[in-house]
């Protein structure tokens, strides 16, 4: 566990937290890589997973009957990956398809919530990491669906 | 009885001229399906990046319009014209060899020489890449003034994208740094997807030391300075460029009057830390 913890204190997402909670949650976690155009998470099923994106890009995409898939948001190095598993009933919303060869440590989602619930400062760090990003993308959505550059709205 | 359109005539200036000088366009490109760039000739009238001259369709009205050329070049005006009304659709319709009324050019610049020795970060959203257009290529002519540059572009999809190829370029000039988002896209494209405010963290600019330059929908601008200043690029280093229903461009007529400020006259070009509060005026 101990080179799996020496991987994860490379990604931003553990900056600032203690190493003995990093030890913690590297025991919920390992490497993967997705080649090019592998799914990775699917619109619907359940939130086993979710990942810290070391090196790589993601499109996250909903499916529009007669137009395909659709998408709204790429997430990139040093991003996280998937944020539903925190929350009842933990399923995705959304596709996640690699667009590059895309490298990430992934998360077991149940390991993890049980320590969160076992020890609620890991859980409190855990929701510090989240919602930042969370927000930051629900304003960015906000101004996407305004559709700002779209011709009605000059 | 209606003089014929003379193309001859010496162009307007800023000098309370407000009869249009008739002007030949000389090059038209569709960029996208709803934007045109006309080129007229200046006549020698030189301007500032940032600029705006009124182009007048002939029997429809007149807009404001930016100059989106390089200013260096001062045998022509370079105007893209998205079309978004009765005016501007009469605009981009015009074909090579039509006419075209022209006064100008009027208002406030971006800030070149503010911006010498310091890293530059233009963001740009939309038709608002137009505008910036002309400061890209000051910025070009004289790259060794200026640090590192940095553009981030946002634009509504793939399809939506100005100048794709002058992009590729300007990414390949050492120092220069192009990142370009879409609001959404499908599977052929592999670039960025999000809001422009997702991609600023990825320029590469000392905050201590840039100036920005923002043009887009009002709200974007807004939302970037916000941005911006979380990073620590203050107010007073931020410029926007204000668009208002501007007419006489002369700070006559009051159309545009903005608080206490005409945007035809005083901007469109403003330092953020000038007009940010009023922005927040929604009264205004």
């Amino acid at each position: 566990m101990k080179e799996m913890a020496d991987i994860l204190r490379q990604h931003p997402f553990v900056e600032g937290l203690d190493d003995g909670v990093v030890d913690f949650i590297a025991g919920c976690a390992r490497n993967v890589v997705f080649q090019a155009n592998q799914m990775i998470l699917k619109q619907g099923d359940s939130a086993d997973w979710f990942y810290l994106i070391r090196r790589g890009a993601v499109a996250l995409e909903m499916y529009a009957p007669g137009k395909g898939p659709i998408t709204f948001l790429t997430v990139r190095d040093g991003e996280i990956l998937g944020s539903t598993w925190l929350l009842p009933p933990y399923r995705w919303t959304y596709d996640a398809r690699a667009i590059e060869v895309t490298r990430a440590i992934a998360f077991d989602a149940e390991c993890l919530r049980e320590k969160c619930e076992a020890d609620h400062h890991v859980g409190y760090e855990m929701m510090k990491r989240f919602l930042p990003p969370l927000i930051e993308r629900l304003q960015s959505a906000r101004m996407q669906s305004l559709d700002l550059y779209g011709a009605q709205a000059s | 009885m209606l003089k014929p359109l003379d193309a001859s005539a010496a162009p307007a200036t800023a000098n309370g001229v407000m009869t249009p000088h008739f002007a030949t366009v000389t090059k038209r490109v569709r960029e996208i399906p709803d934007v045109v760039t006309l080129e007229v000739p200046s006549n020698g009238v030189a301007f500032q990046p940032g600029q705006f001259n009124m182009l007048y369709a002939a029997g429809v009205g007149e807009v404001p319009i930016s100059m989106s050329g390089d200013p260096a070049r001062q045998d022509v005006f370079v105007h893209t014209i998205r079309d978004v009304g009765a005016v501007s659709r009469a605009l981009t319709e015009i074909k090579r060899n039509g006419v075209v009324g022209v006064r100008g050019p009027f208002g406030t610049g971006w800030p070149v020489e503010q911006a010498k020795g310091k890293d530059v970060l233009i963001v740009a959203g939309g038709i608002g890449l137009a505008p910036l257009r002309p400061v890209i290529y000051a910025l070009i002519n004289q790259r060794e003034a200026f640090g590192r540059i940095a553009l981030i572009y946002g634009a509504r999809s793939p399809e939506d994208l100005l100048f794709p190829k002058q992009l590729a370029a300007w990414n390949a000039i050492p120092g220069f740094q192009v990142e370009v988002t879409v609001d959404h896209a499908t599977r052929e494209w592999r670039g960025n997807v999000g809001f422009v405010t997702s991609l600023l963290g990825e320029a590469d600019v000392d905050p201590d030391e840039t100036i920005a330059m923002l043009c887009g929908p009002e709200i974007m601008m807004q939302f970037t300075a916000g941005v911006l200043a979380d990073r620590g690029i203050g107010a007073d280093q931020v410029y926007v460029s204000m668009e208002r229903s501007m007419k006489c461009a002369l700070g006559f007529c009051g159309h545009c009057q903005w608080g206490p400020a005409f945007v035809c006259r005083d901007g469109p070009v403003y330092s953020f830390d000038k007009i940010g509060p009023m922005m927040a005026i929604r009264e205004l």
